[in-house]
Protein backbone atom coordinates (compact mmCIF):
# COMPACT_ATOMS: atom_id res chain seq x y z
CA UNK A 1 0.00 0.00 0.00
CA UNK A 2 1.14 3.27 -1.26
CA UNK A 3 1.76 6.10 1.24
CA UNK A 4 -0.81 8.03 -0.09
CA UNK A 5 -3.19 5.11 -0.17
CA UNK A 6 -2.38 4.74 3.89
CA UNK A 7 -2.53 8.38 4.39
CA UNK A 8 -6.40 8.48 3.07
CA UNK A 9 -7.16 5.17 4.80
CA UNK A 10 -6.23 6.31 7.76
CA UNK A 11 -7.91 10.00 7.69
CA UNK A 12 -11.37 7.90 6.97
CA UNK A 13 -10.62 5.84 10.33
CA UNK A 14 -10.14 9.55 11.99
CA UNK A 15 -13.73 10.63 10.13
CA UNK A 16 -15.37 7.65 11.34
CA UNK A 17 -13.91 7.84 14.81
CA UNK A 18 -15.05 11.43 15.16
CA UNK A 19 -18.14 10.78 13.30
CA UNK A 20 -19.07 7.77 15.68
CA UNK A 21 -19.13 10.07 18.80
CA UNK A 22 -21.27 12.44 17.51
CA UNK A 23 -23.62 9.73 15.52
CA UNK A 24 -23.61 8.48 19.61
CA UNK A 25 -24.88 11.47 21.23
CA UNK A 26 -27.50 12.33 18.81
CA UNK A 27 -28.77 8.94 19.02
CA UNK A 28 -28.66 8.59 22.81
CA UNK A 29 -30.39 12.60 23.16
CA UNK A 30 -32.64 11.72 19.92
CA UNK A 31 -34.10 8.24 21.83
CA UNK A 32 -34.63 10.11 25.56
CA UNK A 33 -36.52 12.84 23.18
CA UNK A 34 -38.35 11.08 20.93
CA UNK A 35 -39.84 8.46 23.43
CA UNK A 36 -40.30 11.21 26.42
CA UNK A 37 -42.07 13.53 24.72
CA UNK A 38 -44.63 11.46 24.31
CA UNK A 39 -44.98 11.59 28.42
CA UNK A 40 -44.15 15.30 28.64
CA UNK A 41 -47.15 17.66 29.19
CA UNK A 42 -47.99 20.36 31.19
CA UNK A 43 -50.00 17.91 34.32
CA UNK A 44 -46.51 15.71 33.83
CA UNK A 45 -44.56 18.78 35.46
CA UNK A 46 -46.83 20.13 37.41
CA UNK A 47 -49.09 17.34 39.28
CA UNK A 48 -47.66 14.79 42.30
CA UNK A 49 -47.08 11.34 41.49
CA UNK A 50 -50.08 8.72 42.78
CA UNK A 51 -50.12 5.11 43.31
CA UNK A 52 -47.69 2.09 43.52
CA UNK A 53 -46.63 2.84 40.08
CA UNK A 54 -46.33 6.25 40.28
CA UNK A 55 -48.86 7.27 37.86
CA UNK A 56 -49.68 10.79 37.53
CA UNK A 57 -46.84 13.64 37.46
CA UNK A 58 -43.13 14.46 38.80
CA UNK A 59 -43.51 17.82 40.40
CA UNK A 60 -41.69 17.13 43.75
CA UNK A 61 -39.21 15.48 42.57
CA UNK A 62 -38.18 18.46 39.85
CA UNK A 63 -38.37 20.31 42.83
CA UNK A 64 -36.32 18.59 44.86
CA UNK A 65 -33.45 17.78 42.36
CA UNK A 66 -33.38 21.52 42.12
CA UNK A 67 -33.65 22.01 45.92
CA UNK A 68 -30.87 19.91 46.78
CA UNK A 69 -28.31 21.08 43.95
CA UNK A 70 -29.09 25.07 44.93
CA UNK A 71 -28.23 23.52 48.60
CA UNK A 72 -25.30 22.12 47.38
CA UNK A 73 -24.24 24.93 45.19
CA UNK A 74 -24.59 27.42 48.14
CA UNK A 75 -21.89 25.58 50.05
CA UNK A 76 -19.92 25.41 47.37
CA UNK A 77 -19.33 28.32 45.90
CA UNK A 78 -18.03 30.53 48.34
CA UNK A 79 -15.76 27.78 49.96
CA UNK A 80 -14.21 26.82 46.06
CA UNK A 81 -13.83 30.44 45.38
CA UNK A 82 -12.33 31.21 47.90
CA UNK A 83 -9.87 28.59 47.91
CA UNK A 84 -9.38 28.97 44.38
CA UNK A 85 -8.48 32.83 45.47
CA UNK A 86 -5.77 31.31 47.94
CA UNK A 87 -4.00 28.96 45.27
CA UNK A 88 -3.50 31.35 42.81
CA UNK A 89 -3.04 34.84 44.79
CA UNK A 90 -2.15 33.96 48.55
CA UNK A 91 -0.08 30.72 48.51
CA UNK A 92 3.13 30.38 48.14
CA UNK A 93 4.25 27.34 45.85
CA UNK A 94 5.30 24.51 47.92
CA UNK A 95 4.43 21.36 50.02
CA UNK A 96 1.29 22.16 51.41
CA UNK A 97 -0.24 24.03 47.59
CA UNK A 98 1.12 20.45 46.30
CA UNK A 99 -0.70 18.36 48.87
CA UNK A 100 -4.20 20.70 48.38
CA UNK A 101 -4.09 20.11 44.79
CA UNK A 102 -3.63 16.37 44.83
CA UNK A 103 -6.67 16.86 47.27
CA UNK A 104 -8.50 18.27 45.00
CA UNK A 105 -7.43 15.69 42.07
CA UNK A 106 -8.08 12.69 44.68
CA UNK A 107 -11.76 14.35 45.34
CA UNK A 108 -12.74 14.92 41.96
CA UNK A 109 -11.67 10.75 41.03
CA UNK A 110 -14.01 9.75 44.38
CA UNK A 111 -16.26 7.00 43.02
CA UNK A 112 -19.54 8.55 43.75
CA UNK A 113 -21.22 5.23 45.41
CA UNK A 114 -17.97 5.79 47.55
CA UNK A 115 -18.95 9.47 48.18
CA UNK A 116 -22.56 8.48 48.70
CA UNK A 117 -20.88 6.01 51.77
CA UNK A 118 -18.82 8.48 53.26
CA UNK A 119 -22.18 10.88 53.09
CA UNK A 120 -23.99 8.37 54.80
CA UNK A 121 -21.25 7.39 57.17
CA UNK A 122 -20.47 11.19 58.84
CA UNK A 123 -23.75 13.39 57.69
CA UNK A 124 -26.43 10.64 57.85
CA UNK A 125 -25.55 8.74 60.84
CA UNK A 126 -22.44 10.53 62.94
CA UNK A 127 -24.11 13.84 62.67
CA UNK A 128 -27.11 12.52 63.43
CA UNK A 129 -28.71 14.21 60.21
CA UNK A 130 -31.12 11.32 58.86
CA UNK A 131 -31.78 11.23 55.38
CA UNK A 132 -32.13 14.84 54.38
CA UNK A 133 -31.62 16.99 51.88
CA UNK A 134 -28.92 18.72 53.91
CA UNK A 135 -27.08 15.49 54.05
CA UNK A 136 -27.12 15.25 50.31
CA UNK A 137 -26.26 18.78 49.63
CA UNK A 138 -22.87 17.79 52.10
CA UNK A 139 -22.30 14.98 49.95
CA UNK A 140 -22.79 16.48 46.61
CA UNK A 141 -20.37 19.68 47.86
CA UNK A 142 -17.46 17.53 47.84
CA UNK A 143 -18.22 15.95 44.30
CA UNK A 144 -19.20 19.71 43.06
CA UNK A 145 -15.91 21.36 44.91
CA UNK A 146 -12.75 20.24 42.91
CA UNK A 147 -14.77 21.70 39.84
CA UNK A 148 -15.60 24.38 40.77
CA UNK A 149 -12.26 25.13 42.45
CA UNK A 150 -10.34 24.06 39.24
CA UNK A 151 -12.43 26.69 36.97
CA UNK A 152 -11.72 29.53 39.26
CA UNK A 153 -8.28 29.04 39.29
CA UNK A 154 -8.04 28.57 35.90
CA UNK A 155 -10.45 32.13 35.45
CA UNK A 156 -8.38 33.84 37.72
CA UNK A 157 -4.97 32.80 36.03
CA UNK A 158 -6.48 34.45 32.52
CA UNK A 159 -7.09 37.75 34.27
CA UNK A 160 -4.42 39.63 33.16
CA UNK A 161 -1.07 40.63 35.00
CA UNK A 162 -1.50 44.76 34.43
CA UNK A 163 -5.09 44.51 35.98
CA UNK A 164 -3.75 43.75 39.39
CA UNK A 165 -0.55 46.19 38.86
CA UNK A 166 -3.53 49.18 38.23
CA UNK A 167 -5.21 48.20 41.36
CA UNK A 168 -2.05 48.19 43.89
CA UNK A 169 -0.49 51.01 41.79
CA UNK A 170 -3.61 52.98 43.30
CA UNK A 171 -2.78 52.01 47.21
CA UNK A 172 -5.28 48.79 46.97
CA UNK A 173 -4.50 46.41 49.52
CA UNK A 174 -4.59 42.37 48.41
CA UNK A 175 -7.89 41.82 49.26
CA UNK A 176 -9.26 45.13 47.43
CA UNK A 177 -7.59 43.97 44.44
CA UNK A 178 -8.49 40.37 44.07
CA UNK A 179 -12.03 41.30 45.72
CA UNK A 180 -12.91 44.70 42.82
CA UNK A 181 -10.27 43.40 40.65
CA UNK A 182 -9.26 40.43 39.77
CA UNK A 183 -12.94 38.60 40.92
CA UNK A 184 -15.11 40.92 38.51
CA UNK A 185 -13.03 40.26 35.78
CA UNK A 186 -12.90 36.19 36.27
CA UNK A 187 -16.84 36.22 37.33
CA UNK A 188 -17.76 34.49 33.51
CA UNK A 189 -15.78 31.92 33.95
CA UNK A 190 -15.97 31.50 37.51
CA UNK A 191 -20.06 31.38 36.36
CA UNK A 192 -19.57 28.86 33.75
CA UNK A 193 -17.58 26.30 35.90
CA UNK A 194 -20.27 26.81 38.51
CA UNK A 195 -23.56 26.05 36.20
CA UNK A 196 -21.33 22.80 34.83
CA UNK A 197 -20.83 21.42 38.53
CA UNK A 198 -24.85 22.03 39.10
CA UNK A 199 -25.42 19.94 35.95
CA UNK A 200 -23.42 17.38 37.41
CA UNK A 201 -24.42 17.59 41.02
CA UNK A 202 -28.20 17.21 39.62
CA UNK A 203 -27.75 14.38 37.45
CA UNK A 204 -26.04 12.38 40.10
CA UNK A 205 -27.42 9.35 41.89
CA UNK A 206 -24.81 7.38 43.57
CA UNK A 207 -24.11 10.27 46.00
CA UNK A 208 -27.67 10.84 46.66
CA UNK A 209 -29.27 7.23 47.38
CA UNK A 210 -28.22 6.52 50.52
CA UNK A 211 -28.06 10.28 52.16
CA UNK A 212 -31.12 11.77 50.54
CA UNK A 213 -32.84 8.51 49.87
CA UNK A 214 -36.26 8.24 48.16
CA UNK A 215 -39.44 9.83 50.00
CA UNK A 216 -41.72 10.49 46.64
CA UNK A 217 -43.19 13.61 48.65
CA UNK A 218 -41.83 17.55 48.72
CA UNK A 219 -39.30 17.83 50.98
CA UNK A 220 -40.24 21.32 52.89
CA UNK A 221 -37.05 21.33 55.34
CA UNK A 222 -33.42 20.46 54.58
CA UNK A 223 -33.97 17.84 57.23
CA UNK A 224 -36.38 15.92 55.09
CA UNK A 225 -35.78 12.91 52.50
CA UNK A 226 -36.95 13.51 49.02
CA UNK A 227 -36.97 11.73 45.84
CA UNK A 228 -34.71 13.44 42.76
CA UNK A 229 -35.04 12.76 39.35
CA UNK A 230 -32.05 10.14 38.85
CA UNK A 231 -33.17 8.17 41.38
CA UNK A 232 -37.13 8.42 40.77
CA UNK A 233 -35.18 6.87 36.92
CA UNK A 234 -33.50 4.67 38.36
CA UNK A 235 -36.33 3.22 40.90
CA UNK A 236 -38.54 2.67 37.36
CA UNK A 237 -36.27 1.40 35.04
CA UNK A 238 -34.69 -1.19 37.37
CA UNK A 239 -38.43 -2.32 38.55
CA UNK A 240 -39.41 -1.96 35.25
CA UNK A 241 -42.94 -0.23 36.12
CA UNK A 242 -44.55 2.97 34.15
CA UNK A 243 -42.17 3.02 31.32
CA UNK A 244 -43.56 6.36 30.23
CA UNK A 245 -43.27 7.61 33.13
CA UNK A 246 -39.48 6.70 32.93
CA UNK A 247 -38.89 8.06 29.60
CA UNK A 248 -40.65 11.29 30.78
CA UNK A 249 -38.09 12.02 33.96
CA UNK A 250 -35.64 11.24 31.68
CA UNK A 251 -35.94 14.00 29.16
CA UNK A 252 -36.99 16.17 32.07
CA UNK A 253 -33.36 15.41 33.26
CA UNK A 254 -31.75 15.79 30.33
CA UNK A 255 -33.70 19.42 29.16
CA UNK A 256 -32.37 20.33 32.82
CA UNK A 257 -28.60 19.23 32.59
CA UNK A 258 -28.04 20.15 28.85
CA UNK A 259 -30.10 23.24 29.49
CA UNK A 260 -27.51 23.94 32.59
CA UNK A 261 -24.68 23.05 29.82
CA UNK A 262 -25.90 25.13 27.08
CA UNK A 263 -26.52 28.69 29.73
CA UNK A 264 -22.81 27.90 30.99
CA UNK A 265 -21.36 27.49 26.84
CA UNK A 266 -23.56 31.04 26.07
CA UNK A 267 -21.83 32.38 28.84
CA UNK A 268 -18.45 31.51 27.98
CA UNK A 269 -18.61 32.56 24.36
CA UNK A 270 -19.98 35.89 25.03
CA UNK A 271 -17.76 36.77 27.59
CA UNK A 272 -14.49 35.43 25.84
CA UNK A 273 -13.48 38.63 24.38
CA UNK A 274 -13.65 40.36 27.74
CA UNK B 1 9.29 36.97 44.63
CA UNK B 2 6.96 39.95 44.81
CA UNK B 3 4.67 38.13 47.57
CA UNK B 4 7.22 38.97 49.73
CA UNK B 5 8.42 42.54 48.50
CA UNK B 6 4.37 43.11 48.78
CA UNK B 7 3.85 42.01 52.04
CA UNK B 8 7.29 44.03 53.31
CA UNK B 9 6.08 47.01 51.55
CA UNK B 10 2.88 46.90 53.05
CA UNK B 11 3.87 46.49 56.45
CA UNK B 12 5.61 50.19 55.86
CA UNK B 13 2.64 52.04 54.24
CA UNK B 14 -0.85 50.43 55.45
CA UNK B 15 -2.51 50.13 58.99
CA UNK B 16 -1.94 47.83 61.63
CA UNK B 17 -5.85 47.38 61.58
CA UNK B 18 -5.72 47.18 57.47
CA UNK B 19 -2.81 44.72 57.69
CA UNK B 20 -4.96 42.19 60.78
CA UNK B 21 -7.85 42.08 58.40
CA UNK B 22 -5.29 41.36 55.10
CA UNK B 23 -3.85 38.38 57.27
CA UNK B 24 -7.39 37.04 58.77
CA UNK B 25 -8.79 36.60 54.86
CA UNK B 26 -5.80 35.32 53.79
CA UNK B 27 -6.08 32.57 56.69
CA UNK B 28 -9.82 32.48 55.98
CA UNK B 29 -8.87 31.46 52.41
CA UNK B 30 -6.16 29.16 53.75
CA UNK B 31 -8.81 27.33 55.10
CA UNK B 32 -11.32 27.41 52.38
CA UNK B 33 -8.40 25.60 50.64
CA UNK B 34 -7.60 23.31 52.84
CA UNK B 35 -11.49 22.01 52.55
CA UNK B 36 -10.28 19.93 50.06
CA UNK B 37 -7.66 18.29 52.08
CA UNK B 38 -10.25 17.31 54.72
CA UNK B 39 -12.27 16.23 52.77
CA UNK B 40 -9.71 13.67 51.50
CA UNK B 41 -9.01 13.03 55.46
CA UNK B 42 -12.95 12.52 56.42
CA UNK B 43 -13.76 10.03 53.34
CA UNK B 44 -10.49 7.94 54.37
CA UNK B 45 -11.29 8.11 58.50
CA UNK B 46 -15.50 7.48 58.03
CA UNK B 47 -15.25 5.11 55.65
CA UNK B 48 -12.38 3.76 56.99
CA UNK B 49 -13.86 3.49 60.31
CA UNK B 50 -16.88 2.16 59.24
CA UNK B 51 -14.61 -0.97 57.53
CA UNK B 52 -12.37 -1.46 59.48
CA UNK B 53 -14.10 -4.72 61.22
CA UNK B 54 -13.92 -6.17 58.24
CA UNK B 55 -10.28 -7.65 59.90
CA UNK B 56 -11.76 -8.77 62.79
CA UNK B 57 -15.38 -10.32 61.57
CA UNK B 58 -14.53 -11.67 58.18
CA UNK B 59 -10.66 -11.31 57.99
CA UNK B 60 -8.63 -9.84 55.05
CA UNK B 61 -7.68 -12.78 53.37
CA UNK B 62 -11.26 -14.31 53.50
CA UNK B 63 -12.23 -10.54 52.53
CA UNK B 64 -10.25 -9.94 49.49
CA UNK B 65 -9.42 -13.23 48.21
CA UNK B 66 -12.58 -15.00 49.06
CA UNK B 67 -14.52 -16.82 46.13
CA UNK B 68 -17.65 -16.87 47.37
CA UNK B 69 -20.20 -13.67 47.95
CA UNK B 70 -23.26 -15.39 49.29
CA UNK B 71 -24.52 -12.62 51.33
CA UNK B 72 -27.55 -14.38 52.90
CA UNK B 73 -25.10 -17.25 54.23
CA UNK B 74 -22.80 -14.48 55.94
CA UNK B 75 -19.61 -15.43 53.64
CA UNK B 76 -18.10 -12.26 51.78
CA UNK B 77 -15.38 -12.67 49.70
CA UNK B 78 -14.80 -10.10 46.69
CA UNK B 79 -12.67 -12.07 44.83
CA UNK B 80 -15.32 -12.23 42.17
CA UNK B 81 -16.47 -8.59 42.30
CA UNK B 82 -13.17 -7.69 41.95
CA UNK B 83 -12.90 -9.70 39.07
CA UNK B 84 -15.63 -8.67 37.44
CA UNK B 85 -14.74 -4.82 37.90
CA UNK B 86 -11.47 -5.69 36.15
CA UNK B 87 -12.69 -7.20 33.55
CA UNK B 88 -15.81 -4.67 33.16
CA UNK B 89 -12.98 -1.70 33.16
CA UNK B 90 -10.32 -3.39 31.05
CA UNK B 91 -13.11 -3.82 28.27
CA UNK B 92 -14.83 -0.67 27.95
CA UNK B 93 -11.02 0.66 27.90
CA UNK B 94 -10.53 -1.25 24.85
CA UNK B 95 -13.29 -0.13 23.23
CA UNK B 96 -13.21 3.62 24.41
CA UNK B 97 -9.60 4.48 24.19
CA UNK B 98 -9.28 3.64 20.17
CA UNK B 99 -12.00 6.21 19.78
CA UNK B 100 -11.28 8.72 22.07
CA UNK B 101 -7.57 8.88 21.17
CA UNK B 102 -8.95 9.00 17.05
CA UNK B 103 -11.80 11.72 18.05
CA UNK B 104 -9.00 13.68 19.71
CA UNK B 105 -6.62 13.75 16.74
CA UNK B 106 -9.76 14.44 14.31
CA UNK B 107 -10.41 17.65 16.61
CA UNK B 108 -6.59 18.75 16.63
CA UNK B 109 -5.27 17.80 13.65
CA UNK B 110 -8.07 17.15 10.70
CA UNK B 111 -11.02 19.23 11.67
CA UNK B 112 -11.76 22.50 9.60
CA UNK B 113 -12.64 25.27 12.61
CA UNK B 114 -16.12 24.45 11.46
CA UNK B 115 -16.63 20.93 11.70
CA UNK B 116 -15.15 21.04 14.93
CA UNK B 117 -17.28 23.48 16.53
CA UNK B 118 -19.76 20.51 16.08
CA UNK B 119 -17.68 17.55 16.95
CA UNK B 120 -16.15 19.40 20.30
CA UNK B 121 -19.27 20.57 21.71
CA UNK B 122 -20.72 17.19 21.35
CA UNK B 123 -17.93 15.60 22.96
CA UNK B 124 -18.39 17.63 25.76
CA UNK B 125 -22.24 17.16 25.95
CA UNK B 126 -21.51 13.02 25.91
CA UNK B 127 -19.67 14.14 28.97
CA UNK B 128 -22.52 16.07 30.40
CA UNK B 129 -25.38 13.00 30.09
CA UNK B 130 -25.66 11.82 33.72
CA UNK B 131 -24.83 8.12 34.42
CA UNK B 132 -28.39 7.03 35.57
CA UNK B 133 -29.66 8.20 31.43
CA UNK B 134 -26.45 5.73 29.89
CA UNK B 135 -27.74 3.16 32.11
CA UNK B 136 -31.26 3.43 31.10
CA UNK B 137 -30.45 3.59 27.27
CA UNK B 138 -28.16 0.61 27.74
CA UNK B 139 -31.62 -1.16 29.47
CA UNK B 140 -34.04 -0.30 26.90
CA UNK B 141 -32.19 -0.07 24.01
CA UNK B 142 -28.94 -1.97 23.73
CA UNK B 143 -29.82 -5.17 26.33
CA UNK B 144 -32.38 -6.18 23.62
CA UNK B 145 -29.85 -6.24 20.67
CA UNK B 146 -27.50 -7.95 23.12
CA UNK B 147 -30.25 -10.36 24.06
CA UNK B 148 -30.79 -11.26 20.40
CA UNK B 149 -27.73 -12.05 19.11
CA UNK B 150 -26.43 -13.74 21.98
CA UNK B 151 -29.51 -15.48 23.00
CA UNK B 152 -28.97 -14.58 26.76
CA UNK B 153 -30.70 -12.00 28.64
CA UNK B 154 -28.37 -9.24 27.74
CA UNK B 155 -27.60 -8.43 31.06
CA UNK B 156 -23.09 -8.74 30.85
CA UNK B 157 -19.59 -7.18 30.82
CA UNK B 158 -20.33 -7.20 27.00
CA UNK B 159 -23.62 -4.68 27.52
CA UNK B 160 -21.89 -2.60 30.31
CA UNK B 161 -18.25 -2.43 27.62
CA UNK B 162 -20.33 -0.73 25.19
CA UNK B 163 -21.63 1.71 27.57
CA UNK B 164 -18.85 2.29 29.70
CA UNK B 165 -16.72 2.75 26.46
CA UNK B 166 -18.93 5.68 25.40
CA UNK B 167 -19.04 7.08 28.82
CA UNK B 168 -15.47 7.11 29.07
CA UNK B 169 -14.56 8.96 25.41
CA UNK B 170 -15.11 12.50 26.90
CA UNK B 171 -12.68 12.17 29.32
CA UNK B 172 -9.99 10.70 27.26
CA UNK B 173 -10.45 12.67 24.42
CA UNK B 174 -10.62 16.00 25.54
CA UNK B 175 -7.29 15.63 27.94
CA UNK B 176 -5.63 13.97 24.48
CA UNK B 177 -6.33 16.48 22.46
CA UNK B 178 -4.68 18.87 25.43
CA UNK B 179 -2.04 16.87 24.99
CA UNK B 180 -1.76 17.04 20.84
CA UNK B 181 -2.40 20.71 20.75
CA UNK B 182 0.56 21.61 23.39
CA UNK B 183 2.80 19.93 21.36
CA UNK B 184 4.50 22.77 19.50
CA UNK B 185 3.63 23.77 15.70
CA UNK B 186 7.73 23.64 14.42
CA UNK B 187 7.59 20.13 15.01
CA UNK B 188 4.24 19.43 12.81
CA UNK B 189 5.62 21.85 10.00
CA UNK B 190 8.90 20.42 10.92
CA UNK B 191 7.65 17.13 9.39
CA UNK B 192 5.46 18.34 7.10
CA UNK B 193 8.50 19.67 5.37
CA UNK B 194 10.30 16.92 4.83
CA UNK B 195 7.37 15.58 2.82
CA UNK B 196 5.23 13.58 5.38
CA UNK B 197 1.57 12.98 4.61
CA UNK B 198 -0.68 13.87 7.91
CA UNK B 199 -1.31 10.69 8.84
CA UNK B 200 2.69 10.11 8.75
CA UNK B 201 2.92 13.12 11.02
CA UNK B 202 0.73 11.95 13.54
CA UNK B 203 1.88 8.77 13.57
CA UNK B 204 5.19 9.12 13.55
CA UNK B 205 5.56 13.00 15.42
CA UNK B 206 2.56 14.01 17.31
CA UNK B 207 1.57 10.71 18.72
CA UNK B 208 4.93 9.75 20.24
CA UNK B 209 5.16 13.80 21.27
CA UNK B 210 1.76 13.67 23.10
CA UNK B 211 2.39 10.21 24.55
CA UNK B 212 2.43 11.04 27.88
CA UNK B 213 -0.77 13.20 27.81
CA UNK B 214 -2.38 10.54 26.32
CA UNK B 215 -1.43 8.28 29.17
CA UNK B 216 -2.27 10.64 31.91
CA UNK B 217 -6.05 10.70 30.05
CA UNK B 218 -6.23 6.82 29.62
CA UNK B 219 -5.55 6.22 33.49
CA UNK B 220 -8.13 8.88 34.21
CA UNK B 221 -10.00 6.93 31.98
CA UNK B 222 -9.84 4.06 33.60
CA UNK B 223 -10.27 5.42 37.45
CA UNK B 224 -13.66 7.09 35.56
CA UNK B 225 -14.71 3.07 34.33
CA UNK B 226 -13.83 1.17 37.41
CA UNK B 227 -15.65 3.80 39.72
CA UNK B 228 -19.02 4.30 37.05
CA UNK B 229 -21.89 2.66 39.21
CA UNK B 230 -25.18 3.34 38.00
CA UNK B 231 -24.65 2.57 34.64
CA UNK B 232 -22.82 -0.37 35.19
CA UNK B 233 -25.47 -1.22 37.83
CA UNK B 234 -28.21 -1.42 35.56
CA UNK B 235 -26.69 -3.46 32.68
CA UNK B 236 -24.25 -5.75 34.37
CA UNK B 237 -26.28 -8.45 35.58
CA UNK B 238 -24.82 -8.28 39.03
CA UNK B 239 -24.98 -11.98 39.96
CA UNK B 240 -22.09 -12.17 42.51
CA UNK B 241 -20.00 -15.24 40.75
CA UNK B 242 -17.31 -15.82 38.53
CA UNK B 243 -18.71 -14.59 35.33
CA UNK B 244 -19.29 -17.61 32.54
CA UNK B 245 -18.78 -15.49 29.91
CA UNK B 246 -19.16 -11.70 28.60
CA UNK B 247 -22.58 -12.60 27.65
CA UNK B 248 -23.68 -13.74 31.11
CA UNK B 249 -24.80 -11.29 34.01
CA UNK B 250 -21.67 -10.43 36.51
CA UNK B 251 -20.84 -8.23 39.38
CA UNK B 252 -18.88 -5.07 39.68
CA UNK B 253 -17.40 -3.62 43.10
CA UNK B 254 -19.83 -0.43 42.97
CA UNK B 255 -22.52 -1.83 41.51
CA UNK B 256 -22.95 -4.51 44.52
CA UNK B 257 -22.20 -1.51 46.81
CA UNK B 258 -24.91 0.10 45.85
CA UNK B 259 -27.72 -2.60 45.51
CA UNK B 260 -26.68 -4.07 49.39
CA UNK B 261 -26.28 -1.16 50.94
CA UNK B 262 -30.04 -0.81 50.75
CA UNK B 263 -31.13 -3.87 53.37
CA UNK B 264 -27.46 -4.37 54.45
CA UNK B 265 -26.62 -4.64 57.89
CA UNK B 266 -24.02 -5.93 60.88
CA UNK B 267 -20.90 -7.60 59.19
CA UNK B 268 -22.55 -7.54 55.09
CA UNK B 269 -22.90 -3.24 55.86
CA UNK B 270 -19.10 -3.83 57.09
CA UNK B 271 -18.37 -5.60 53.91
CA UNK B 272 -19.13 -3.02 51.49
CA UNK B 273 -17.61 -0.26 53.49
CA UNK B 274 -14.42 -2.29 53.00
CA UNK B 275 -14.99 -2.43 49.18
CA UNK B 276 -15.96 1.45 49.16
CA UNK B 277 -12.42 1.58 50.99
CA UNK B 278 -10.88 -0.71 48.67
CA UNK B 279 -12.37 1.51 45.77
CA UNK B 280 -11.28 4.83 47.10
CA UNK B 281 -7.47 3.38 47.78
CA UNK B 282 -7.39 2.53 44.32
CA UNK B 283 -9.01 5.79 43.14
CA UNK B 284 -6.06 7.50 44.80
CA UNK B 285 -3.44 5.71 43.68
CA UNK B 286 -4.53 6.07 40.13
CA UNK B 287 -4.66 10.15 40.92
CA UNK B 288 -0.59 9.29 41.85
CA UNK B 289 0.08 7.87 39.14
CA UNK B 290 -1.11 10.38 37.14
CA UNK B 291 1.28 12.72 38.76
CA UNK B 292 4.22 10.54 38.40
CA UNK B 293 3.68 10.11 34.64
CA UNK B 294 4.01 13.31 34.57
CA UNK B 295 6.50 14.30 36.16
CA UNK B 296 8.62 11.34 34.17
CA UNK B 297 7.44 13.22 30.81
CA UNK B 298 8.38 16.61 32.48
CA UNK B 299 12.00 15.65 33.28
Amino acid sequence: MGRRAANNLALAVLWIAAGTTVVILFSIIGYVVINGIQSLSWGFITTWPQGVNAEGGIAPIIVNTLYVTGLAMLFTTPIAVLAAVYLTEYAVQGKMVDTIRFAADSLASVPSIVMGLFGFALFVEALGWGFSMLAGAAALTFLMLPIVMRATEEAIRSVPRYIRWGSYGMGATKWQTVSRAVLPAAAPRIITGIILAMGRAAGETAVVLYTVTQAIDLAKTPMQSGRVMPVHLYLLAMEGINLPAAYGTALVLMILILGLNMIARWISKRYRKV
Amino acid sequence: MSDTQQSANKMRLVSRSTLAKETALATLFFLCAFVAVLGVALIFLFVGWRAWPVFSEVGIGNFALGRVWDASNEVYGILPLIVGSVIVTLGALALGTPLAVGTAVFLSEIASPRVRSVVRPAVELLAGIPSVVYGFFGIVVLRPIVAEFSGGTGFGAFTAWVILGIMIVPTIAALSEDALRSVPDGIREASYAMGATTWQTIYKVLLPAAKIGIIDATILGMGRAIGETMAVLMVVGNAPVFPEGIFSPMPTLTAQIALNMGYASGTHRVALFGMAAILFMFSMALVAAVRWVSRLGGE
